[in-house]
């Protein structure tokens, strides 16, 4: 459905070129959910922008939904669909006529436009909103509009960039739902950017881990989190330094790390060990603050593959 | 779908949009209407007086050039609601959808040029009351021109505004912009008045070819080379800043 190799771009600023993407090999099947996962600024909506035919790349080249990207971008608008980060209806304009219109857009005749769009408010739990301005609308029900915008025309392949930013929890999860209801009932290809790590392991099938324009992982949210070897243990301390004398003595125990009043280490298996640290820390009279064991997540994975956390990289501090 | 199609599709979407919101409307109408009622009455004894003024009474001065101003900063500012629908990504929605560029500019300056004709209207027949005589045929011919001057200038804003991206930065740039223009356009004093190096330096501005022959065409002067001129420039204005609209719009990036 995607096929792209050496994809790049580099864009022209006052101080120089700047590498956005730097040439990424992209492969999607028909019928997969793929995620791709990156901090802000990784080159994620970089790559979508070039994969829909937004932006032209520097180098390389790709085949979306059967149409060479650069030979024929008619070809590729006409089957896919793409929801963009910033929506797509115009604030001002009716529910109902911005989607008759994308309809129309894509050759579709009035009536059937309008029969589609009836299709999909339902669908997307948005009937009685025909007549409303797009500004009145909820930011979870404009986000489903926008989605409904991209499959007016039943594309192959949607493409979405950060489809749930911006809304509260129970909106994510009632869009999740909807987007995985879409995949399962259509068999839609779905090519989605996130930077929420708990989206892509919520959502994709398969997942793309991009940093600084190059994909440095890649495989199923298991497959990713198996590559980090153990649990992590967080120990918080009034006396770090000690408290780390401990746990360097701990079998099996790797990626030693003290940050701050965190005293921190990864382990196989991370509660087997806790009777034995917390025993060892109060004979030697250190005071602990707080325990904790993670089971690995995909920010472990991006730490291991960077160096970096995808957290700290948002500026927010594990 | 034909790119005709596609025009009349977004022609329509930007029709709705100014119907629901014609505040944008009735003030672009304030201005040369001001002008009109509060500039114009000035004028009419400074007609008499000043040799040097083109053949004509005042308001067949005035009316022309209220035109072509209107057609002027009326399109010229078209661009400001541009941003606002390129920040909520109906711009980047639109690209991706197989819809030829050429519709997605030239549907939107075809509904202010709409928008413009009827301001034009109204403006001409309210000059009747304050006394304008002009042929029927030449108000329709002015009002024509003056349609082509606003295709041209609504296209230019438009590609100006998809490549500032904020009003911020399209307001200075469109107010340094006008105020030459404006100056320099004999809209406000025919530039017969100027001083040879003022004349000459007015020349290098389009609107001032347009602007005579506007105010020609009032006069009922159809045939005269000065109206041939201003529709020359006024054709080649439209040709150059639509195909810069539209290949602002095919190239647009983020």
């Amino acid at each position: 459905m995607i096929h792209a190799s050496g994809l790049a771009r580099t864009f022209t600023t006052r101080r120089g070129p700047v590498e956005a993407v730097s040439g990424v090999d992209i492969d999607v099947a028909p019928g997969e959910l793929v995620g791709f996962l990156g901090p802000n600024g990784a080159g994620k909506t970089t790559t979508l922008r070039m994969l829909t035919t937004l932006l032209a790349p520097t180098a390389g080249s790709a085949t979306v939904a059967g149409c060479d990207l650069l030979t024929d971008p008619l070809g590729v608008r006409r089957k896919i669909g793409y929801v963009g980060q910033s929506g797509g209806a115009g604030p001002d304009c009716l529910v109902a006529d911005e989607l008759i219109l994308q309809g129309r857009f894509y050759g579709l005749s009035p009536a059937r436009s309008r029969e589609r769009a009836a299709e999909l408010l339902e669908q997307l739990d948005l009937t009685g909103t025909e007549t409303r301005v797009v500004q009145t609308l909820s930011g979870g029900q404009r986000r489903r509009l926008d989605i409904a915008m991209g499959l007016m025309h039943l594309p192959t392949l949607l493409f979405m960039d950060e489809p749930s930013t911006g809304l509260d929890p129970q909106s994510r999860a009632n869009l999740w739902g909807h987007i995985r209801g879409l995949h399962a009932e259509h068999g839609t290809t779905l090519f989605l950017t996130t930077h929420y790590l708990d989206e892509a392991d919520a959502l994709c099938d398969r997942i793309l881990v991009i940093d600084k324009g190059t994909i440095v992982a890649e495989g199923t949210p298991d497959e990713l989190k198996r590559r980090v070897s153990g649990d992590l243990v967080l120990v918080g301390t009034t006396d770090p330094a000690r408290a780390a004398d401990i746990t360097a003595r701990i079998p099996d125990s790797t990626e030693h790390a003290v940050d701050g009043q965190t005293v921190r280490f990864r382990v196989p298996d991370g509660a087997s060990v806790l009777p034995t640290l917390l025993g060892e820390l109060s004979r030697a009279e250190v005071a602990m603050t707080s325990v904790e064991v993670r089971r690995p997540s995909l920010d472990d994975v991006f730490l291991t593959m960077t160096g970096r956390s995808l957290r700290e990289t948002e500026g927010v501090g594990v | 779908m034909t790119t005709l199609t596609e025009t009349w599709l977004i022609f329509q979407r930007s029709m709705k949009q100014s119907l629901r919101n014609p505040a944008w409307v009735i003030i672009g109408i304030v201005q040369p209407v001001l002008y009109l009622a509060l500039f114009g009455p000035l004028l009419v004894p400074i007609i008499q007086n000043t040799p040097g003024f083109p053949p004509g009474d005042a308001y067949q001065v005035l009316v022309p050039a209220l035109l072509v101003q209107l057609g002027l900063f009326g399109s010229l500012f078209v661009g400001f609601g541009l941003i606002s629908e390129y920040r909520a990504g109906v711009i980047e929605r639109m690209r991706v959808t197989p819809v030829s560029r050429v519709a997605l500019l030239v549907g939107r300056a075809l509904k202010d040029v709409v928008v413009l004709v009827v301001q034009g209207i109204l403006l001409t027949v309210l000059a009747l009351f304050f006394g304008l005589r002009a042929p029927f045929g030449g108000v329709v011919l002015a009002l024509a021109l003056v349609a082509v001057l606003a295709l041209a200038m609504s296209s230019a804003s438009y590609a100006l505004a998809l490549k500032l991206k904020s009003e911020d930065t399209l307001a200075p740039v469109l107010n340094t912009i006008v105020l030459p223009l404006l100056l320099l356009s004999g809209i406000l004093l025919p530039m017969t008045l100027a001083p040879t190096w003022l004349y000459n330096l007015s020349r290098v501005n389009p609107f001032v070819y347009v602007v005579d022959a506007e105010r020609a065409i009032f006069r009922g002067d159809f045939g005269g080379s000065v109206v041939v001129v201003g529709i020359v420039v006024a054709i080649a204005l439209v040709l150059v800043m639509v195909g810069w609209g539209v290949r602002t719009f095919q190239r647009e990036s983020a």
